[in-house]
């Protein structure tokens, strides 16, 4: 019963009273309604848009979300109304179903956003009225078409291990894939375009031998024209060889139409050398070289314009079908016609209805060569409509195959227009990627910061840095933070201040891990910073920062340098701060970032409220060898880089 | 043009003699709330109700034949309610119009929902007898019988006989002919329907469907 009528049930249960006079047996109990509540309008407020009905006209469908008890997990007390975070435009199409029992299916709606909404509230498209249905499926089946050109394109990505087998078969398919394939692409053009050259060079008439008929360059220069022959099915034939052996599937590639073509481009060669003596063949081997023209079709593996025209042709084989099928009709038709009519005049041409056809045709396509031409009136008004009935029947079905190669040509072009596009947007993305993890790099460095802010309580500063991340992007950070935490690996040597480290595994940025390792091998500058100036009182604050910090080390470092203060101190002293030029941040701007990449040497002034940071690396002190001195800071191939706020 | 076009319209369909064309040109409004509710036995919250369902499925107000047996069929699917809704139309549309007004509808809801038991029976008279002459005589009876079954359609449990029906009126006709004149009168029925206990108690079994 449609749900539409469910309206029209009391009716439909009152006028059962014409049964009951009729009834020989007693009727069953009807049933009572546990509680007869009157009829509600419920309020549906869908992103802000309010939508009021009937309580009852949502129950007409209890499978679906408004219908069942569904809804309820939606229900906001406080204004007594039900909330969908979802889009008012679409939801106005799924509550006019509930109202008229008919699902309707906008066209301006984008096929997947309106499926979405239909697969939340639970409605089964199938349900979609007629007026849309076709709409419908039409954008559905246009949207999975070009998912599936995406999914196609990912196919190009290279599989990590793939067999030697594998590989070659992918070099076929896709010749822009290496050097060596597309290598391979170009060359067999070539020998292609050879062949079909020699194959049309070999009949011009090439200059005559005195007292003899001009002869055609075939027979002039035979040699050198079988031996271009044989260096072309030479390379055919391999190319054959190969594709199959690598073809996945043999026996369907065998199958496929490029092997058919392939084959019968170089089999009568193959032919030709085997029964060469034999006279009674001889023609029909003159015939099979015929079909060495079909060389001209691989360069259909070449040209994707000729790969569409053939699909189009396939595609549109009813339609052709048709053609070809009225064409002969009216042929048939109009030279019966002809013959009967030239019949009576003399010396006519016409001398049979086959005879007939060839006129017909010539006329029907327009050509008009005149070698057949109607004599008597009667011929020459039945040749005026053959012409004209002609151009009519010729011209209906080309239409449709033209919109159809249209239709696949753009759809390529769109196919190609999208790959390129991907490229730019994968690049966006990247870009995108990278940018967060940078910008939470930056906020460790400002979550660093800020920790040093607080020793020194200077509450705007803090304020003002902390109002640089959201409460999304901090928490975000947290847990960022967490999981570097987590993967922390203790050392084996505790004893040692060099190795007894706890290695966090920290998250860094792809330019300095590659910087670091570089820098790593370079060697250390031993110059004297200006800046040393308050060493000793910078020392104390940036050994105290230091030694609560967590510094970011370079992976393949152990930071054992803020562990002693003793160790520290000497290094300090020993040591040369050195403004690094390790760019890390390219991108930062605020003025309290950590900026790795520090254009002018910062003073290291601990007492000032301005802010200024500097990168200090110290360098490892050249007097120690890595062995002998369990003091001192690390090993051989890398630089401590560590960031002091100067305050 | 468009106004040309519109009159050129309007004086085709004044030739046009089709009901269809005309139907969608009318559109009835039903008389005021308050008239209604003093008509029929209904209150004004279910005269609402059934106003609503009412112009959901005819919004030019009024019913004719095909969609009322429409509207019918679909409670029945199984088998074809055309005929019984044939005859149903006949007896809601009192004033023999050819088309159903709200206020048709309401009135003789209410009768059948609402109604004394002689006003239900007098109505139910008033289907059976398809002829308006006053008397149900066997072949009405077969009709509405007949129609009654099709509306079971054939895929029953025992199998409907194809002489079920015959052997239905001749058993309704034993009841309810009293003089045995062959054909059964009003008082005759309402007598007959009083005196049989199971159709008294069916007849009150959907008072309560609104």
């Amino acid at each position: 019963m449609a749900a539409g009528v469910a309206a029209w049930l009391p009716f439909a249960r009152a006028a059962a009273i014409g049964w009951m006079p009729v009834a020989n047996l007693p009727m069953p109990i009807a049933p009572t309604e546990k509680n007869k509540r009157q009829d509600e309008l419920i309020i549906l407020n869908v992103s802000g848009r309010r939508f009021q009905t009937w309580r009852n006209t949502l129950d007409r469908y209890p499978d679906t979300l408004l219908g069942s008890s569904e809804k309820e997990f939606f229900y906001n007390e406080e204004t007594k109304e039900y909330f969908f975070d979802r889009d008012p435009d679409v939801f106005r199409s799924v509550l006019n179903f509930y109202r008229t029992g008919k699902l309707h299916y906008p066209r301006y709606e984008c096929i997947s956003s309106y499926d979405e909404e239909l697969a939340f509230f639970g409605i089964v498209p199938e349900i979609i009225g007629d007026c849309c249905y076709e709409e419908y499926k039409d954008r559905k089946r246009e949207n999975a078409e070009r998912l599936m050109d995406d999914q196609e394109d990912n196919k190009d990505a290279k599989l990590p291990n793939m067999t030697f087998r594998e590989t070659m078969w992918r070099a076929f398919e896709n010749p822009h894939t290496s050097t060596m394939a597309l290598v391979f692409y170009y060359v067999t053009g070539f020998f292609i375009a050879v062949s079909v050259i020699t194959n049309v060079v070999e009949t011009v008439p090439c200059g005559s031998v005195p007292n003899q008929k001009e002869v055609p360059c075939g027979e002039r220069y035979t040699v050198a024209f079988f031996c271009m022959d044989t260096a072309c099915v030479m390379i055919f034939t391999v190319e054959y060889l190969m594709r199959l052996f690598a073809a996945p599937s043999r026996y369907r590639f065998m199958r496929s139409v490029m092997s058919i073509i392939d084959v019968v481009a170089i089999l009568p060669y193959y032919i030709g050398l085997v029964m060469t003596d034999n006279e009674d063949v001889s023609g029909a081997f003159v015939t099979l070289r015929v079909f060495r023209v079909f060389r001209i079709f691989k360069f259909s593996r070449h040209s994707q314009g000729l790969r569409i025209l053939g699909y189009t042709l396939k595609s549109c084989a009813s339609e052709l079908g048709f053609l070809l099928f009225s064409l002969t009709m009216a042929i048939i038709i109009f030279a019966t016609v002809m013959f009967y009519a030239e019949k009576g005049s003399s010396s006519s041409k016409f001398t049979s209805i086959p005879a007939s056809f060839w006129y017909t045709i010539v006329t029907m396509t327009t050509l008009g060569y005149g070698d057949m031409v109607p004599k008597t009136i009667a011929g020459k008004i039945f040749g005026s409509i053959c012409s004209l009935s002609g151009v009519l029947v010729i011209a209906l079905p080309v239409p449709v195959i033209v919109s159809n190669f249209s239709r696949i040509y753009h759809q390529n072009q769109r196919a190609d227009k999208r790959r390129a596009q991907k490229k730019a947007r994968l690049a966006r993305i990247r870009i995108s990627k990278t940018g967060s993890s940078s910008a939470f790099l930056h906020s460790k460095r400002n979550g660093l910061f800020n920790e040093a802010l607080e020793l020194t309580s200077s509450t705007e500063e803090e304020q003002r840095l902390s109002k640089s991340t959201s409460l999304l992007e901090s928490q975000h950070h947290h847990l960022l933070h967490c999981l570097e935490k987590t993967t922390v690996s203790e050392s084996a040597d505790h004893r040692s201040v060099m190795s007894s480290t706890l290695r966090n595994h920290e998250f860094v940025d792809e330019q300095y891990y590659q910087q670091s390792y570089l820098e790593g091998g370079l060697q250390n500058y031993p110059s004297r910073s200006p800046s040393l100036s308050s060493q000793d009182g910078m020392t104390g604050t940036c050994c105290t920062r230091r030694s609560k910090k967590h510094h970011t080390p370079l992976p393949n470092a152990s930071a054992p340098a803020h562990m002693q203060p003793l160790t520290h101190t000497h290094t300090h002293q020993q040591g040369l701060q050195e403004l690094s030029t390790i760019h890390i941040q390219p991108l930062s701007t605020s003025r309290s970032s950590l900026n790795m990449r520090v254009d002018d040497p910062a003073p290291l002034n601990c007492q000032s409220s301005q802010i200024t940071t500097a990168i200090i690396s110290i360098p490892t002190p050249p007097v120690t060898t890595p062995e002998g001195d369990a003091h001192l800071p690390a090993g051989p191939a890398h630089q401590n880089v560590v960031k002091v706020s100067a305050l | 043009g468009k106004r040309i076009v519109y009159i050129k319209y309007q004086i085709f369909a004044m030739y046009k003699a089709d009901d269809d064309l005309e139907m969608t040109m009318v559109c009835h409004r039903p008389e005021g709330l308050d008239q209604l509710e003093a008509q029929t036995n209904f209150s004004k919250r279910e005269l609402q109700v059934l106003y609503r369902g009412f112009k959901n499925e005819c919004p030019s107000g009024v019913v004719n034949e095909e969609t009322f047996k429409q509207i019918y069929s679909q409670f029945f699917p199984h088998g074809d309610a055309s005929t019984y809704a044939h005859y149903l139309f006949n007896a809601f549309d009192t004033g023999h119009s050819g088309s159903i007004k709200f206020e048709d509808f309401v009135t003789a809801l209410s009768i059948l929902l609402r109604g004394t038991v002689t006003e239900k029976l007098q109505w139910t008279f008033n289907l059976y007898d398809i002829n308006r002459d006053g008397y149900i005589n066997k072949e009405e009876m077969t009709d509405i019988v007949r129609a009654i079954y099709d509306m079971m359609g054939k895929y029953t449990y025992p199998v409907l006989k194809h002489d079920a029906p015959k052997q239905h009126v001749d058993a309704f006709f034993q009841k309810m002919d009293k003089n045995r004149d062959g054909v059964v009168t009003l008082d005759e029925f309402i007598l007959s329907c009083q005196e049989d206990e199971n159709i008294m108690r069916s007849l009150q079994l959907f008072e309560n469907v609104i």
